[in-house]
């Protein structure tokens, strides 16, 4: 039921991850892997392999796991926390808030299948609510990357970066999106993929493909819809919001929570400095039972959805 | 004030009753010292800093290879306050092993301070990771434990933890852990007064039997009267530590240890005294000192 789809030309970032850690291990002697009973799920099979001192294997205790982290940092190490986000997030709330933020520790934590990647086993394992709670908390940065490249961009920017770091890393399988030749990732800073002024359409991580074909079939309208990646949501790229405002429409679209996430975070910029028309699009709330690809279709995150809230915004104009 | 510990140069130099009475000293300059902060800021822990004080001066003044000008330095030890509410202890040691000016104490509380009800690394030299809630300081420090064991590095790391604190699950599962990995490097303190905030710990959620807990999770149980510095450094001692377990000192103690009427006292958790209750105490722990 959670295998990823094996379909051609689609990924499983978890790879993309598991191939960075090892490479930037391989290079840097401080960097340390932990996870909750997670090696099987986080990919660290192989990292367990080559670097079998630096796997810190807690078992099944979340709450160990970050403050184990925290300690590591403190004892010099980078460490990268990986578990799947449901588990982080909510069981260690505290400990990443104390431990590692507050705190300004140097670690990396690596919410793996988040969204709603397990599908069926249902909303305890969902992990919607990751990016509202974190982006509430200060000096945290939190990254939703999109595709491999960008994961395996995503954790060698947060290794090289002093301080906490969440990765958001999906199973869901994705296509590599086409990027210009040169494209470089840097924390904090959004990627126009497509320019367009008709209205803005701001997605990450796993929606990111299904936005960029929404502004194709936009196209075949003759509505002009750019496309930011916005996959650093914390903190937030706000001179390409602002742009963004200047369209006179923004869709925010993203696998998570349609409040407080990405949404939310484009909505508290725009509603203060840039009164624009907003749809939100994400997840209203827990989720029925329904396979991962099932449950995006149920709510509408599909390049349909964000094609159609995009048409109502610009109708309206 | 002479604060450097009496070990630091020559660990032959000085005997046992020798540093001990360097300790007690400096214990007792902690508690008056911690009073007045508490009484200045209208607010603190009093009866934790004072169950915790031999504890904390035994290790700031003898034990901890520390060194206020480097205080990252890698190969420092640790120690980690994980009943991070007893900032008196905490503060005035640190100020004593110069961290900090002394004048510093002064600005307890105070707006813009850095010496914050909780204590914070990224305001405070010496302070190595933020506590405040219970159950973080242990599991953090079994990390760097883990750490100093990849590296097979030389420092340790000392967590003093409350015993009413031991009801958080993270503590359990940093135990557990920690006797998982077998961390000689690490040795924790149970601050064991018996109180916690409104009520006797064995009467709100009953830790006892303590030690067989401890020895089920893998550690190396010691008992020890928490106010007996001889004890403590006895304990302490690094060839006294097994190098294929972790420790624990449960370290009997009394809440408000030092202050007559504060003694072994639920009140005084967060209790502040007023002028005459201060001169009090402050008399009673100079008789102490020519006692």
């Amino acid at each position: 039921v959670n295998a990823p789809a094996n379909l051609p030309g689609m990924f499983d970032c978890r790879d993309a991850y598991a191939r960075a850690l090892e490479d930037l291990a391989a290079d840097d002697d401080r960097v340390v892997a932990v996870c909750n009973d997670s090696v099987g799920s986080s990919k660290l099979g192989k990292f367990r392999d080559r670097f079998p001192d630096r796997l810190v294997n807690v078992g099944i205790a979340e709450q160990n796991m970050v403050g184990v982290g925290a300690g590591l940092a403190n004892g010099g190490k980078v460490p990268f926390v990986s578990g799947a986000a449901c588990f982080l997030t909510a069981r260690a709330m505290e400990q990443i808030k104390v431990d590692c933020a507050y705190s300004q520790a140097n670690v990396k934590l690596c919410g793996i299948s988040s969204g709603v990647a397990y599908g069926e086993l249902g909303a305890t394992h969902h992990s919607i609510e990751d990016v509202a709670w974190l982006r509430a908390i200060d000096k945290l940065t939190v990254i939703v990357p999109s595709d491999p490249w960008e994961t395996a961009e995503a954790i060698k920017a947060a290794a090289a970066f002093d301080g906490p770091v969440f990765v958001r890393i999906s199973r869901m399988p994705v296509p590599a999106i086409e990027r210009p030749r040169g494209a470089a990732f840097v924390i904090g800073k959004a990627e126009v993929l497509r320019d367009g002024r008709d209205v803005a359409i701001i997605a990450n991580g796993t929606i990111l493909y299904r936005a960029l074909d929404a502004a194709q079939e936009l196209a075949d309208d003759g509505i002009d819809a750019r496309v930011i990646n916005m996959s650093t949501v914390s903190p937030l790229d706000l001179e390409v919001v602002a742009a963004a405002a200047a369209t006179g429409a923004i869709v925010t679209a993203e696998e998570g929570l349609s409040r407080g996430g990405l949404g939310g975070a484009v909505a508290e910029y725009c509603a203060q400095h840039v009164p624009v028309r907003m749809r939100m699009l994400g997840f209203p709330g827990f989720a029925p039972t329904g396979s991962a690809s099932w449950l995006l279709d149920h709510v509408g995150l599909t390049a349909g959805g964000i094609a159609a809230a995009a048409r109502e915004l610009v109708a309206g104009k | 004030m002479d604060h450097q510990a009496l070990r630091s140069a020559d660990a032959n130099a000085h005997t046992l009753e020798e540093r001990a009475a360097h300790v007690r000293a400096r214990a007792n300059w902690m508690r008056q010292r911690l009073l007045k902060m508490i009484v200045d800021a209208g607010q603190g822990h009093p009866g934790g800093d004072l169950s915790a004080s031999d504890i904390v001066a035994s290790l700031y003044f003898d034990i901890l290879r520390i060194d206020s000008a480097r205080p990252t330095a890698p190969d420092r030890d640790r120690f980690i306050l994980s009943k991070g509410h007893c900032t008196g202890a905490l503060y005035t040691a640190l100020a004593g092993a110069g961290f900090f000016p002394e004048a510093e104490l002064d600005t307890y509380l105070k707006p813009e301070s850095r010496l914050n009800g909780h204590p914070n690394r990224v305001y405070l030299p010496g302070v190595e990771t933020n506590t405040g809630p219970l159950g973080h300081g242990f599991p953090v420090g079994v990390g760097v434990a883990v750490a100093g064991q990849i590296d097979r590095a030389g420092y340790r790391v000392f967590v003093l933890t409350g015993d009413g604190e031991l009801q958080e699950g993270s503590m359990w599962e940093a135990a557990m852990f920690a006797g998982h990995r077998k961390l000689g490097n690490l040795t924790v303190i149970v601050d064991r007064n018996r109180l916690q905030q409104g009520a006797r710990t064995e009467e709100t959620n009953a830790l006892e039997p303590l030690a067989d807990k401890w020895r089920a999770f893998g550690w190396d149980v010691v008992e020890i009267d928490g106010h007996d510095v001889i004890a403590l450094l006895k304990a302490f001692d690094d060839a006294a530590q097994p190098r294929d377990k972790p420790r624990v000192l449960i370290a009997n103690t009394f809440k408000g240890n030092g202050v007559s009427y504060m003694r072994d006292q639920a009140g005084w958790h967060h209790g502040v005294p007023n002028a005459d209750q201060l001169a009090q105490a402050i008399a009673e722990l100079e008789a102490e000192k020519i006692a």
